[in-house]
C-alpha cells in the first residue's frame, strides 16, 4: 500500500493557514490538498476534478477549510476523527450559479472571505457582486448578496462610474467589528460595507489599480497595495466618510516598479511596525526577481527566492487580548520550496523545515536506501549535519498544530539521494517526515569552472534593493559531469563509495572533525590498450592538486577515475575486504582502497560496439544537431513561402503547392504507424558490454571444498563474469597484494541484461552483507551445504548450482507476461503476529510498474500488485526498495511516494487534530473580538451536539500527550485554566 | 515388377513386418525402398510407419495399390496431394526411373538432413481461420525480420460486433526469416505468442514476449488473406491433419503445451566457460523424466507436422537423434562470437 508522500508538492498553487489550528494547507495544480502541522501531522486530500487549487481558506475556529478550484467550484473539507485518528474529508462541493442568461464572469469567484461568525462565506466575483454562501451547507443566501448597484448608491457619481465596481480584488473583515467588511475593487475603489444596515459607510478613492488590502490590528487604519508598486495607508474613523490617504509610498521607486501583490502591516510593542510585502521591485533591473520585502524600522531586507512566490503568510500573536501583532515568523511558499524566516531573531535567519524538503534542489540522479542504521553512525551523521546547519535559526518549528500519534519508527533508516550538482543528501527516512540530516558535496575534490569563493550572499553595504538570497532550490549545475550516479554506504564501517557521470569513483570515510588532506588518485583504463577506439564523450574531471580542506563528515580519501570517463553504471563496496568495484559501459575494475592499488580491470566491450565507445554525449549532440537543423528547415520554408507570396503573382499557386506538401507530409505521418521491430538479440548489439551489476560474495567458485572471496559482474548482453579473489589476511593486509583471477564466464543464451546477481548459502538464504556477521547482526552463512547462484536478467530468473555451474531452476518472466525486470532486491518479510518468523523473497519492479514478490529459492511468483503507472518511466527508474519490504519512488521531481509491501513495517501518518479550546467561551479569534457575544448567543444550540464528543476527544488526546510531550502538556493546562 | 498378395485386413501387423514382407516378395532383401500407396482420391501417399500403414490398409477396397521405389532414385515430388491428377499417370511417372529415358537426377538430401526454418503446426486443433507458425531462429543467420503494430479488429461478441484492439504484423524485412517462410504476411493479426494470448497486452509487452521467445517463436495469426487456409473436410482427406486426428485423438490438445515444455528445456542452454577456458554447455542440474517425455512428444509432433512423411522407423530414430543434435548445436553461433572475442578465450 502507498503510505505517504515525502518531499515538496509538485506545482503548488495555493497556500492557507489557520492560526487557530496552527495548520498549514498547500494546494497543487493537480488538485491535491495537503495539510501540515507539527512534524508527523500530515493530511492529504485529492479533488476529483484534478483542477488547479486557486485559493484555500480555513473557516475561523473550525476544523474546516474551503478550497476554490480553477473551474470556479468551491469545496468544503473537514478534519474528522475516525478510528482514533483524524482524517481529511471532502464534505460538500458547490458551484456558484448566476441568474439565467448572465455571463460566466458574473459568478467567477475572485475573492473569498470566510466570516468569523463561521456561518458564511463572502464571495467576491468578477462582476463586482458579492455573494453570501452559508456554511457548512454551501447554499447561497440570495437576500444578502451585495450588488455593485447597492455599493454605487452611496458614492458620489462624479468620483466613479459603473466600471469602478468591476472585479472584487479583496475582501477583508474588520478586525474588531465583524459587521463591517472592506471591499476592494480592481480599479482602485475601496468601500467599507456595513452588513447590518446593508450600506456603504465609508469609501476610499484609490487612483491606482488595487492588488490587495490589509487591516491594522486595531481597525483604525488599513493598507492597500497597488499594481504600480506602491502601498497606501487609509484612516478609518467615524467622522470622515471619504478619507484621504495618510501616506502613499513606492518603496522601490522612483523608477517604475512591479506590482505589490500582497501586504502585511504588523504592529509591535516597540512601536515600529513590520511592513511585509510581496513584489514591488524596480521593473527594469529587478523585475525578474521573486521577492518578499520585510521592513522594520531601519532594517529592510528583500528576500530573494529562486522560484516564483506562490503565496506567503505571517505567524503572529493570535491571542485576541494581545495588543500587538508581534510577528514571529514568515512562511513563504515558493514554486519549488517552502521557506520560513524567523522574524524574532536578529538578522532574520531561515528556519530549517522538518518536512516539505525540496528533494530536487538539484535534480535527483540516483537514490540508495540503508535500513537499520547503528545508533553510533546515526549520531555521527547527525552531528556532522548539525555543523552544516549553524546558519539556521534555533526557533522551534512554528507550525505545530495537531498531535502525532503514530508509533515511533521501529528503526533508523537512511535514504541517500545523489544529485546532479555532485552532492549526496542524507535523509532521515525512518518516519513520516523525510528530514535532511546531512549534505555531502564531492565538488571540492575537483577543479571546476565555478569559483567556490563566489558567494552570492555577500552584497555590499550600499546595495539597493537589499536583496538576500534565501532557500536551497538551485537547479543549475555548474558541471553535469559532477552528477552522482551510484552510492553505496556500509553502515557498519562508515565507508561510503559514490560514483559519478564522468567515471569518478570516490571512497570516503566518516570523520568527526574538519581535516585537510590529499586525496589519493588512481586511473583505471578499462579499454586496456585496445586500439582504434576514440571516446567522443565528455572529458574526465580535473582533480585539485595538493591537500584539500574537508568539513566534518564523509571525507574522500581515494579517487579512481575510469578511462574513458563514461558514466559509472554499477558500484559495489566490500568494507571487510576493503575493496571497491565499479563498472561502466566499457568494463569493470576492482580497486584495493587499503593499499590504494588497482587490482585489475576487465574490458567487456564487444569490438563492434561503436556507440558505447563514442560515449553517450556524441549521440545527444547529434540529436540536438538534427533537431536544430529541422527547426531551421521549417523556419526557412516559412520565410521563403512568405517571401514568395509577397513577390509573386502566382501566389495562389504556391499556396496550393504548400498545402499539398503539408497534406503529403501529414499523410506520410499517418501512414507510418507506431511499430516495433521483432529481432533476436545478438552479441553485436550495442551496449552489450555495459556493466549492470557487481556483487561480492564469499562462496564456492572453484571447488566445493574451499570457498573464497569472489567478484561477480553482469552485463547488458547477458554475460556474467566471476573472479576469484585472494585477499591477504588482516595481519598481512598491507604487505601482500590482492589478487584476482577469472574463474567463470556465463553467457545467458537469451542475452538479456543481467540486473542482479546473488549467492544463496546452504540454507538457501542470501549471503549476509559484509561485516554484518562481525557485528552479530546476522547468522553466519551456511558453508556446509552447497551454494546456489541466482542470476536475474531483465527477462528471466535463473538458479545455478555452485561451484559447477548447472542450471537448476528458472522463471521466464518476459516470455510469459511480456514484462521486464527493472528493479530487484532481496526483501525480508517479517510477520506482524510473531517475531520469530521471517522469510526472504525477491521484490521485483517491472517495466509495467507492477511489483511482484518471488519466493526464494524456488522462484515462485507469490503476489503481484500494480504500483506505478507504466507510463511513468522516471517513477519506475527512481524506485528503491528497502531491505524490509518498503520502497520509494519519485512521483514528481520533488516528491517521493513511499509504499510498503510488508505488514510489519508500515510508515504512514497517524495524527489527531483537536479543536483547541473549542468549548471555552472566553477564547476569541484574533479578528473576531466584538462579534463574540453574537456568536455566543448563536453558538450553544448548534454546538451542544458535538460538545460531549469533543470533550472525550480531548480526554484521549491528553492521555497521549501526558505520556509524550511537555509542550502539549502545557497547552492542555492552559486549556483547562481557560475553561475555568 | 508386379506382385499381388493378400493381407488380413483385421490384423495388418506392424509396418516393419510389412516392409520385410515387401522385400521378401520382391526378393530385394538389402535394398532400401520407399513405399507408397494410392488413396481413394488417387493421391500417392507414403507408407513409412505403423499409422499410415494401418490407414492404407483400411482404405483398401478391396485392392490396395502399393508402389515401391528404390530409395536412391526415388522421386519425392511424386508424393502428396493431387499428385496423381497433376501428373496424369503416377504409374508411368514412378516407372520412368526404371526406363531408358533416365533424366539427370539431382541428388538432394533426405528431409531429415535439413534444418527446419519454419512450420505450420497444430492445424488439427486450431480453427481454420487461424494459423500457428513456428519460426526456428537458431541455426540461421537470417534475422527474424518483421515488425508489429497496434490496430483494431472486429470480433463477434454477445453484444454484437465489436471493435477491439489487436496486434498486427506491419512490415516484413526483405530477406528475413519471416518473409522467406511465406507463412506470415503484413496485416496478419497476431493472436498468441508461444501459447499466450496477446489480447489485453500492449504493443511493447508483445514485443518483449516475442523477443524473449525469439529463439523458438510460435505465433498464432489470423491471416489477412484467408484464401490459403488449410481446408479440412473429408473429401480432401489424406492430409496429415486428418491422419493425426485419427491416430492421436487424445494427445493432440496438449501438444503445444508439451512442445513449449520441451523447448523450454532445450532452446537455450547457457554457456559457461570455466577457468580451463573451454566453453561448455551448461548441463541440467537434475534431468527429469519430463524432458524425456517431451522428447517423445516432439517426435510425435514431427510426424504430424511433416506432411506425414517419415521414411522408416530406422530413419525415424535417426531423425529424432538429429533433432537432439540440432538442439545441441544451438550455442554454436554464441560459441563463435565468443571465439571472436579474443580476450575471453585467452584466460
Amino acid at each position: 500500500s502507498q503510505t505517504v508522500e515525502h518531499g515538496f508538492p509538485h506545482q503548488p498553487s495555493a497556500l492557507g493557514y489557520s492560526p487557530f489550528l496552527r495548520l498549514m494547507a498547500i494546494g497543487t495544480r493537480s488538485g491535491a490538498i495537503k495539510l501540515y502541522g507539527a512534524p508527523g501531522v500530515e493530511f492529504m486530500g485529492l479533488h476529483e476534478e484534478n483542477n488547479t487549487v486557486m485559493q484555500i481558506h480555513f473557516i475561523p475556529d473550525q476544523c474546516q477549510l474551503v478550497t476554490l478550484l480553477d473551474d470556479n467550484s468551491l469545496h468544503l473539507w473537514s478534519l474528522r476523527q475516525h478510528g482514533g485518528a483524524s482524517e481529511l474529508r471532502e464534505e460538500h462541493r458547490f458551484t456558484l450559479k448566476g441568474p439565467p442568461g448572465s455571463p460566466p464572469s458574473a459568478t467567477q469567484i475572485t475573492a473569498v472571505l470566510p466570516h468569523s461568525s463561521r456561518d458564511a462565506l463572502y464571495l467576491g466575483t468578477e462582476s463586482g457582486s458579492i455573494f453570501v454562501v452559508e456554511v457548512p451547507s454551501l447554499q447561497v443566501l440570495e437576500d444578502r448578496t451585495i450588488t455593485s448597484e447597492a455599493v454605487l448608491q452611496r458614492i458620489p457619481e462624479d468620483n466613479c462610474n459603473r466600471r469602478s465596481c468591476e472585479l472584487v480584488e479583496a475582501l477583508r473583515e474588520h478586525p474588531k467589528n465583524p459587521d463591517q467588511i472592506l471591499i476592494g475593487y480592481s480599479r482602485g475603489l475601496i468601500v467599507l460595507w456595513d452588513l447590518q444596515n446593508n450600506k456603504v459607510t465609508h469609501h476610499f478613492l484609490g487612483s491606482q489599480q488595487l492588488e490587495n488590502l490589509y487591516w491594522q490590528r486595531d481597525g483604525s487604519k488599513f493598507i492597500s497595495c497597488h499594481y504600480d508598486g506602491s502601498y497606501t495607508q487609509w484612516p478609518v474613523s467615524s467622522d470622515n466618510r471619504q478619507p484621504e490617504p495618510l501616506e502613499n509610498t513606492v518603496p522601490y521607486g522612483p523608477f517604475p516598479c512591479k506590482a505589490i501583490s500582497k501586504i502585511y502591516w504588523q504592529t509591535t510593542k516597540n512601536g515600529l511596525p513590520y511592513i511585509i510585502f510581496q513584489g514591488g521591485m524596480p521593473r527594469a533591473s529587478y523585475g525578474d526577481r521573486h521577492s518578499i520585502s520585510v521592513i522594520h524600522g531601519s532594517q529592510q531586507t528583500a528576500f530573494d527566492f529562486t522560484s516564483r512566490v506562490i503565496d506567503f503568510f505571517i505567524i503572529f500573536s493570535s491571542e485576541p487580548a494581545a495588543e500587538f501583532d508581534d510577528p514571529s515568523a514568515m512562511v513563504v511558499l515558493a514554486e519549488e520550496e517552502l521557506v520560513v524566516i524567523d522574524l524574532k531573531t536578529a538578522g532574520w535567519p531561515a528556519v530549517h523545515p522538518p518536512y516539505l524538503a525540496s528533494l530536487h534542489c538539484s535534480a535527483i540522479t540516483c537514490s540508495h536506501h540503508v535500513s537499520n542504521i547503528p545508533l553510533k553512525l546515526w549520531e555521527r551523521i547527525i552531528s556532522a549535519g548539525s555543523k552544516q546547519n549553524i546558519h539556521y535559526s534555533t526557533m522551534p518549528w512554528p507550525i505545530d498544530g495537531g498531535t502525532n500519534i503514530a508509533p515511533d519508527p521501529p528503526q533508523r533508516d537512511l535514504l541517500l539521494t545523489g544529485h546532479e550538482d555532485g552532492t549526496v543528501r542524507f535523509w532521515d527516512a525512518s518516519g513520516v517526515c523525510l528530514h535532511l540530516l546531512y549534505k555531502l558535496s564531492t565538488v571540492r575534490v575537483f577543479l571546476t569552472d565555478a569559483d567556490p569563493n563566489d558567494n552570492m550572499n555577500t552584497l555590499g553595504e550600499d546595495e539597493w534593493p537589499p536583496l538576500r538570497k534565501v532557500g536551497t532550490f538551485d537547479p543549475y549545475s555548474d558541471d553535469p559531469r559532477l552528477g552522482i550516479q551510484k552510492i553505496y554506504l556500509c553502515k557498519y564501517s562508515g565507508y561510503l563509495a559514490v560514483a559519478g557521470t564522468a567515471g569518478q569513483v570516490l571512497v570516503m570515510e566518516l570523520n568527526d572533525e574538519d581535516a585537510e588532506h590529499t586525496v589519493d588518485h588512481a586511473e583505471a583504463d578499462l579499454l586496456q590498450d585496445q586500439e582504434g577506439y576514440r571516446w567522443k564523450g565528455h572529458e574526465k574531471l580535473k582533480t585539485r592538486d595538493g591537500p584539500v580542506r574537508f568539513e566534518a563528515g564523509f571525507q574522500p580519501f581515494v579517487l579512481v577515475q575510469c578511462q574513458p570517463p563514461a558514466v559509472v553504471t554499477s558500484l559495489a563496496l566490500h568494507s571487510e575486504w576493503k575493496l571497491v568495484a565499479f563498472g561502466t559501459s566499457h568494463g569493470f575494475g576492482l580497486f584495493d582502497h587499503q593499499q590504494k592499488r588497482l587490482v585489475f580491470v576487465k574490458c567487456t566491450l564487444h569490438p563492434s560496439d561503436q556507440l558505447a565507445l563514442e560515449g553517450p554525449l556524441s549521440r545527444v549532440k547529434s540529436l540536438k544537431k538534427s533537431l536544430r537543423q529541422s527547426f531551421r528547415r521549417i523556419r526557412r520554408s516559412r520565410v521563403s513561402s512568405r517571401k514568395r507570396r509577397v513577390g509573386g503573382g502566382n501566389a495562389s499557386e504556391v499556396q496550393e503547392a504548400n498545402a499539398k506538401f503539408d497534406q503529403d507530409a501529414l499523410q506520410e505521418m499517418e501512414l507510418a504507424p507506431v511499430q516495433r521491430k521483432i529481432e533476436a538479440r545478438s552479441a553485436e548489439d550495442s551496449f552489450t558490454g555495459f556493466v549492470r551489476t557487481l556483487y561480492f560474495a564469499d562462496t564456492f567458485l572453484r571447488d566445493s571444498s574451499r570457498h573464497c572471496p569472489s567478484l561477480w559482474a553482469g552485463t547488458n548482453g547477458g554475460t556474467v563474469y566471476a573472479f576469484c579473489l585472494r585477499v591477504p589476511p588482516a595481519e598481512r593486509r598491507m604487505d601482500e597484494p590482492v589478487r584476482a583471477e577469472q574463474a567463470k564466464e556465463i553467457q545467458l543464451m537469451h542475452r538479456a541484461p543481467v540486473v542482479g546477481i546473488l549467492v544463496l548459502d546452504g540454507r538457501s538464504t542470501p549471503l549476509p552483507e559484509p561485516l554484518e556477521v562481525a557485528h552479530d547482526l546476522s547468522k553466519s552463512p551456511d558453508m556446509q551445504g552447497s551454494h546456489q547462484l541466482l542470476v536475474v536478467s531483465e527477462e528471466q530468473f535463473k538458479v545455478f548450482t555452485l561451484p559447477k555451474v548447472s542450471s537448476k531452476l528458472k522463471l521466464k518472466l518476459t516470455a510469459l507476461e511480456g514484462c521486464r525486470v527493472r528493479k530487484v532486491t532481496v526483501a525480508n518479510f517479517g510477520s506482524c503476529k510473531t517475531d520469530d518468523y521471517s522469510e526472504n523473497d525477491l521484490a521485483v519492479l517491472t517495466n509495467l510498474g507492477d511489483i511482484q514478490i518471488i519466493s526464494l529459492p524456488f522462484l515462485k511468483l507469490q503476489i503481484r500488485y500494480p504500483c506505478i503507472r507504466k507510463e511513468d518511466v522516471s517513477g519506475i527508474a527512481s524506485c528503491v526498495f528497502t531491505k524490509y519490504g518498503q520502497g520509494f519512488y519519485l512521483i514528481s521531481p520533488s516528491e517521493f511516494e513511499r509504499f510498503s509491501l510488508s505488514t510489519k513495517w508500515l510508515v504512514e501518518p497517524r495524527c489527531i487534530v483537536d479543536m483547541p479550546e473549542v468549548t471555552s467561551n472566553n477564547h476569541v479569534h484574533n479578528n473576531s473580538g466584538v462579534e463574540n457575544a453574537a456568536r455566543k448567543s448563536r453558538g450553544p444550540g448548534k454546538n451542544s451536539g458535538d460538545h460531549g464528543e469533543d470533550e472525550r476527544k480531548s480526554g484521549r488526546l491528553m492521555e497521549h500527550a501526558l505520556l509524550n510531550d511537555e509542550k502539549v502538556l502545557k497547552e492542555i493546562q492552559s486549556t483547562l485554566e481557560g475553561g475555568r | 515388377e508386379f506382385r499381388r498378395f493378400s493381407l488380413e485386413r483385421s490384423k495388418p501387423g506392424k509396418f516393419e513386418e510389412f516392409y520385410g514382407l515387401l522385400q521378401h516378395v520382391h526378393k530385394i532383401p538389402n535394398v532400401d525402398v520407399l513405399v507408397g500407396y494410392t488413396d481413394i482420391h488417387g493421391d500417392l501417399l507414403p507408407i513409412n510407419n505403423d499409422d499410415n500403414y494401418h490407414k492404407a490398409v483400411s482404405t483398401a477396397n478391396p485392392l490396395l495399390r502399393i508402389f515401391i521405389q528404390r530409395k536412391e532414385d526415388a522421386d519425392y515430388s511424386a508424393f502428396g496431394t493431387d499428385t496423381l491428377t497433376r501428373k496424369k499417370n503416377v504409374l508411368s511417372n514412378v516407372l520412368r526411373t526404371d526406363n531408358h529415358k533416365k533424366k539427370p537426377h539431382i541428388v538432394i538430401s533426405m528431409p531429415q538432413d535439413f534444418r527446419p526454418v519454419s512450420s505450420i503446426i497444430d492445424v488439427d486443433i486450431l480453427p481454420e481461420t487461424h494459423r500457428r507458425v513456428r519460426l526456428y531462429k537458431y541455426g540461421t543467420d537470417k534475422p527474424l525480420g518483421f515488425y508489429i503494430r497496434d490496430g483494431s479488429s472486429v470480433r463477434v461478441t454477445p453484444h454484437g460486433l465489436e471493435k477491439v484492439p489487436g496486434i498486427f504484423i506491419s512490415r516484413l524485412v526483405p530477406g528475413g526469416l519471416a518473409q522467406s517462410t511465406g507463412l506470415l504476411a503484413v496485416n496478419d493479426e497476431v493472436l498468441e505468442v508461444n501459447g499466450i494470448e496477446v489480447s489485453g497486452k500492449s504493443l511493447d509487452q508483445v514485443t518483449d514476449m516475442m523477443i524473449a521467445n525469439s529463439r523458438n517463436l510460435i505465433i498464432t495469426v489470423r491471416p489477412a488473406n484467408q484464401r490459403n487456409n488449410v481446408v479440412r473436410n473429408s473429401r480432401t482427406s489424406g492430409s496429415s491433419g486428418q491422419s493425426t486426428e485419427s491416430s492421436l485423438p487424445s494427445s493432440t490438445p496438449n501438444i503445444l503445451g508439451s512442445l513449449l515444455q520441451g523447448e523450454e528445456e532445450s532452446d537455450e542452454e547457457d554457456i559457461v566457460i570455466e577457468d580451463s577456458g573451454e566453453p561448455q554447455q551448461i548441463p541440467k542440474a537434475a534431468p527429469t523424466s519430463e524432458s524425456i517425455e517431451s522428447l517423445s512428444q516432439i517426435e510425435l509432433l514431427h510426424e504430424s507436422t511433416q506432411n506425414g512423411f517419415l521414411p522408416s522407423s530406422e530413419m525415424n530414430s535417426s531423425h529424432s537423434a538429429g533433432s537432439i543434435s540440432m538442439e545441441y548445436e544451438v550455442p554454436d553461433p554464441g560459441h563463435k562470437s565468443l571465439e571472436e572475442d579474443g580476450t575471453i578465450i585467452t584466460l
